[in-house]
């Protein structure tokens, strides 16, 4: 099979949006079933990814190379355990919030696909990229449509949220810009060949004073992505001023590409300064999860109350990317999928409500749930996923963290435990204040139950929530290979040889010299592992 | 013959699925004939499995079903497995009998209610979760059950959620456990790394086998014991159980009363060997359980709500359980924890009864006199007051008095002394209820007189069983005074429980025990008689006399003020000034400051825009050739 499958996956969406050229702006329904079916074909097309997964190895699989620029530049892609779900979260994402969208956006919905499909390709090839370039190329190129998301369709102060968006996420990734350059030039002179390939650098030994700066840099471009404290506060303003489907992609996937910066790239390029940082990061991440949930706690707006949630769910997925042990590795990376379903789904939740009445404030609602009881049931699903009710998806992701986490740190572990109670408390007395008391907002009276399309995409997440909860090995036996091979990655420091000349192992492999050569072997790799 | 027990968890979680999904399209009748019929169902392979277990030589406790693997990830493991042995057996059966008569009773109570639906999904919710906590095999599955129980509580006690106190309760009731729930994982993470393994044979072996240091038992043990007072509402976690009287009653006679509640000893009796290890933690255990039965004893005196003052007594009850297994007699604990769901549930369904009867009416003050027109709720409640109060050859004269006997045989006599006050208290309450509520003068509000009546059989009949039950549940455990062989249950469940050091008492020291017993529960109902029949005027002469101690109980020790002011007003007042302050002013304002200096850096910089390309072409230059001799040297 010489299908490039990886290749397909990613950028059918955006030769979907190409495709939108084509079509009449005013066919507003053809353009928004076009957009549905190409993000639905392109789920199924990734769950072939899944299924053709070999979880025994850590190889990165369906590799694809090809020269693009050359000195190194090269279009270079694969998944591995950890990207693999990441793909798959977000190509199970697209189809949904196209179909949130389907009614609250009524303007210039062209463009809205057009941007919406395009992202979709960003954030993949951001998952999947191995070629350093080419990661930072996606890594940037997904700022634009989400820029204009957030700007064009976005609320009252759209422009203050998206500018505080791209100026604090520019402000990291130029940083890391900077810290590639100076891999690269590290390489070049050590190995006397150019190459950004991310496995040619897995194999650099790096000088411990060199890694201090390039670790920072890269880590401060992560850390605002995720986003850690106290890096957080263009979240909540990207968050309630975002469409509802874009803070469903913001906190489903984009998030995610944060921690998965450390895992990918931040902790494995450079061990020795991961070790001294590491201490640092991991009280950060404690203080996110309690100062967030505080946070969250005194919201009066539901968007921003989720928004806050985020950074303590992600303040707890990072305390366990730190603690860099299997269970924690392992529950780190279910968390994020956890975390983009949950979230995802409390903001779809949050969406439905405020295309009924027009208002995130939680004082304008109340008693809901006797005039909306399917949704009633459905959003205390997804609250409770979120709160990590055991039988639900959360709770395997944070039984699996917290135990990493204890493994590493006790006390961290004991403090981190404190999410349970604090989670419990902001989510429940939200509900408690939407959903429940008295009937005293008369538009209320007005609501109507979910729409077969609102349920078509509730339900789907609810039923994925049980699934996880209840049959994790599918998920966790794919990513075991992955991970311990990244352990063993982020183990190897003190490794580092005091010859200042030696930056680099002699047995280095360079595998980007001829690339037209490799693309054969490679494809034939491919074929086996499918 | 035993191996089909795993079944009994799975019919109620069918029945479950099924209400959920299709319950809002079913009948009525139909819905509730599934919802007892899997009740009763569970019930009958619960019997069915017992009956197997007690052929089974207590060598190869407990019985294992292991489903299949459900968290693993490096050295975490988790299974889907469920166990049967003694203690499950009890556990079991009390949950499914006790679990369908309340659902039979609900048929009737919750006939009018337009939830009726999901009133019942949420019974069979709760019986599934129940029935996990007490069959799983491992305490990570156990957690399962334990949350799941939190879950359902919370859905029924804010069942009529358009009240604010519903809502409030519910939220409250979950947020309280929560604590609670936060030093039980500790402990199941300390457990975790120091055993390996959360199944609880292995845990045995650990801690049997001396691999675990005593102080690293004691702090496990007590962190357990912080989940265990979070959900069985002992001191200082109690406070959610008087508010979850908000929900439906048939929910406070299954979940606040008869089950849920007493999961905590049933935990604790599940890890009994951390108990038995550590002394310290077995006393800590006693002693938290001795204080909360007088405490909330003393609470329960001057209540005026019905439903109010079953719910102290039922914390204070919940703590004698704890003093049977904090002395180790746990097989006492559990005795009293099985005759207590017979005679408690009892209790608040008659106390629905009554209710129901005066169209939803709680205050005792506007009742009185309803002997005759309850003529099978006034016999049933008075059984069960009879059995709490611990008069002769009912059921709760039995349990109490194992519990009482085994602490004073340990040596504990502050522990034994707070149990024979809380004895005295409970007997006085108790009456006062039964007085207050069935004899002397009427109290009745006219409008509600009118449309006063008896409950139909549908809730009576379940009455009449559980009254029938709470008279005999206790022959199965008699005092050992009375020959060696006769307390079956406790010989039952022995192979399962670690002893700590025997201790035997003389005969003659036994009967006194129990004549101190006999005499203290008849002076507590002597004094109910001599204050609300005999002498009404009395009461009111102490709360005249005493009236600082009479509102500081009233108030209950103003205690959810304390918690209001010393931890959830400062949580809340210090995020917001935190918001405010740091996250809107300090790390925002920062952001938004170099934002402006940046701004006007670039207006100072836009001096060098000069728009001729050759200017740029030699900043460019330049700029390549210092980054270019950074890259060399």
């Amino acid at each position: 099979m010489n299908i490039p499958l990886l290749s397909i996956v990613t950028f059918l969406p955006a030769a979907g949006a190409l495709l939108f050229i084509f079509i009449n702006r005013k066919q507003e329904n053809l353009i928004r079933y076009t957009a549905l079916f190409i993000s639905i074909i392109n789920f199924i097309l990734s769950l072939f990814l899944y299924f053709n997964f070999n979880g025994q190895t850590a190889e990165p699989q369906f590799v694809e190379k090809a020269r693009w620029i050359g000195y190194g530049i090269h279009y270079h892609i694969g998944i591995d355990g950890i990207s693999l779900f990441l793909v798959l979260l977000t190509t199970f994402l697209m189809p949904i919030v196209i179909l949130s969208s389907w009614n609250s956006v009524k303007d210039k919905v062209k463009e809205y696909h057009i941007f919406m499909l395009l992202l979709g390709t960003g954030i993949i090839g951001v998952f999947v990229s191995l070629n350093l370039f080419l990661f930072y190329v996606f890594w940037e190129a997904m700022l634009i449509p989400m820029y204009f998301l957030i700007g064009i369709w976005g609320g009252k102060r759209k422009i203050y949220a998206t500018l505080k968006f791209v100026i604090f996420t520019m402000f990291g990734s130029l940083l890391m810009l900077v810290a590639i350059f100076v891999l690269y030039s590290i390489f070049y002179k050590t190995a006397g060949t150019y190459s950004l390939n991310i496995f040619d650098y897995y194999q650099l030994v790096l000088n411990p004073n060199i890694q201090i700066w390039l670790f920072l840099a890269f880590g401060l471009a992560f850390a605002i992505k995720v986003p850690m404290f106290p890096f957080h506060t263009w979240l909540p303003d990207a968050h309630v001023e975002a469409p509802t489907a874009g803070s469903v992609i913001l906190a489903g996937v984009l998030l995610k590409m944060g921690a998965y910066g450390f895992l990918r790239f931040a902790l494995p390029l450079f061990p020795d300064a991961a070790k001294k940082f590491i201490p640092y990061l991991a009280v950060l991440s404690l203080i996110g999860i309690i100062y967030g949930a505080l946070m969250a706690l005194i919201q009066k707006d539901m968007k921003s109350l989720v928004a806050y949630s985020s950074v303590s769910h992600m303040g707890l997925i990072m305390l366990a990317v730190f603690a860099l042990n299997m269970e924690s590795l392992e529950g780190a990376v279910y968390q994020m999928l956890n975390h983009g379903l949950s979230t995802g789904a409390l903001f779809l939740c949050v969406g439905i409500l405020y295309e009924r009445a027009h208002t995130r404030l939680i004082k304008d609602y109340g008693g809901v749930s006797r005039q909306m009881p399917v949704f009633a049931a459905l959003f205390l699903i997804c609250m409770l996923s979120s709160v990590g009710l055991p039988g639900l998806n959360g709770f395997v992701g944070e039984i699996l963290c917290l135990f990493g986490i204890f493994q590493s740190s006790k006390l961290l572990a004991i403090l981190g435990v404190s999410t349970i109670i604090l989670a419990a408390a902001y989510l429940l007395w939200m509900y408690q204040r939407v959903m429940q008391g008295p009937l005293e907002n008369k538009k209320i009276l007005n609501f109507k139950d979910l729409s077969l399309r609102e349920i078509g995409f509730l339900v789907p997440i609810v039923l994925l929530m049980f699934f996880m909860g209840i049959f994790p090995k599918p998920f966790l036996r794919k990513m075991d290979a992955s991970i311990e091979h990244l352990l063993k990655q982020v183990h190897r420091a003190e490794t580092y040889v005091v010859d200042k000349e030696a930056y680099i192992k002699p047995s280095l492999k360079i595998s980007e010299i001829d690339i037209n050569q490799n693309t054969k072997e490679n494809r034939t790799e491919t074929e086996d592992n499918e | 013959m035993i191996d089909i027990f795993w079944l009994i968890p799975l019919v109620p979680a069918l029945s479950t699925l099924i209400l959920a999904v299709f319950g809002e399209k079913l009948p009525k009748k139909y819905i509730s004939f599934q919802a007892c019929g899997a009740v009763f169902i569970s019930f009958l392979i619960s019997l069915y499995s017992f009956l197997g277990l007690l052929k089974v030589s207590p060598e190869e406790y407990p019985i294992v079903k292991n489903l299949f693997t459900w968290i693993h990830s490096g050295n975490f493991q988790a299974n889907l497995s469920f166990q049967f042995d003694p203690l499950t057996a009890v556990m079991a059966l009390v949950v499914t009998a006790v679990g369908f008569l309340i659902h039979v009773y609900s048929i009737g109570y919750m006939a009018e209610d337009r939830s009726y639906s999901r009133f019942f999904t949420l019974m069979n919710l709760f019986t599934f979760s129940m029935l996990v906590l007490v069959m799983a095999s491992n305490l990570v599955l156990m957690f399962v059950g334990w949350e799941g129980v939190g879950f359902c509580s919370y859905m029924l006690i804010g069942f009529w959620f358009e009240k604010h106190s519903a809502a409030n309760a519910g939220k409250k009731a979950f947020i309280v456990n929560r604590i609670g729930d936060a030093g039980f994982l500790i402990g199941m993470l300390f457990i975790l790394v120091y055993v390996g393994s959360t199944e609880f044979s292995n845990i045995n072996n650990a801690v049997a086998g001396g691999s675990l240091s005593h102080g690293l038992v004691t702090l496990i043990a007590i962190l357990l014991f912080v989940g265990a007072t979070g959900k069985s509402a002992q001191i200082p976690l109690y406070v959610w159980l008087p508010d979850a009287m908000e929900g439906p009653t048939p929910v406070s006679a299954l979940i606040h009363a008869a089950t849920m509640v007493t999961a905590g000893v049933y935990m604790v009796a599940r890890m009994n060997i951390f108990y038995t290890t550590s002394e310290t933690a077995g006393s800590v255990v006693a002693i938290i359980g001795a204080v909360t039965a007088v405490y909330a004893g003393t609470m329960a005196l001057t209540q005026n709500d019905i439903k109010r003052v079953l719910a102290y007594s039922t914390i204070s009850q919940i703590g004698y359980m704890f003093i049977g297994c904090g002395v180790g007699a746990y097989a006492a604990g559990i005795f009293h924890l099985y005759t207590h769901a017979f005679f408690k549930s009892l209790l608040f369904l008659a106390a629905g009864s009554v209710m129901h009867a005066l169209s939803g009416e709680l205050d005792m003050r506007k009742m009185g006199g309803l002997k005759k027109y309850l003529p099978y709720t006034y016999p049933t409640f008075l059984i069960g007051a009879i059995a709490i109060a611990g008069v002769p050859f009912l059921s709760g004269f039995f349990s109490k008095d194992a519990i009482l006997t085994s602490a004073f045989a340990q040596g504990q006599y502050f522990v034994w002394i707070l149990g024979i006050l809380g004895a005295v208290l409970t007997a006085f309450y108790m009456f006062r209820l039964i007085f207050l509520t069935f004899h002397g003068k009427e109290r009745i509000e006219p409008e509600v007189k009118k449309h006063i009546h008896e409950s139909p059989p549908v809730m009576t009949v379940p009455l009449a069983v559980l009254a029938f039950f709470s008279v005999i549940a206790g022959y199965i455990g008699l005092p050992v005074v009375l020959g060696k062989n006769v307390n079956w249950f406790d010989r039952f469940l022995a192979p399962i429980m670690h002893k700590g050091h025997e201790a035997h008492l003389t005969i003659g020291t036994e009967w006194l025990l129990i004549l101190i017993s006999v005499i203290v529960a008849l002076t507590g109902i002597f004094i109910a008689y001599f204050f609300y029949l005999k002498k009404p005027s009395v009461p009111h002469t102490l709360v005249r006399r005493f009236p600082f101690l009479y509102r500081l109980l009233y108030n209950k020790y103003y205690i959810d003020e304390a918690y209001d002011y010393l931890f959830v007003r400062p949580t809340l007042k210090g995020s917001e000034f935190v918001y405010d302050k740091f996250d809107i002013n300090i790390i925002d304002g920062a952001v938004n400051g170099a934002a402006s200096g940046t701004g006007f850096f670039g207006k100072v910089l836009s001096f060098l825009q000069t728009g001729f390309i050759k200017d740029y072409a030699l900043v460019f230059l330049l700029g390549a050739v210092i980054l270019l001799g950074l890259l060399i040297f």
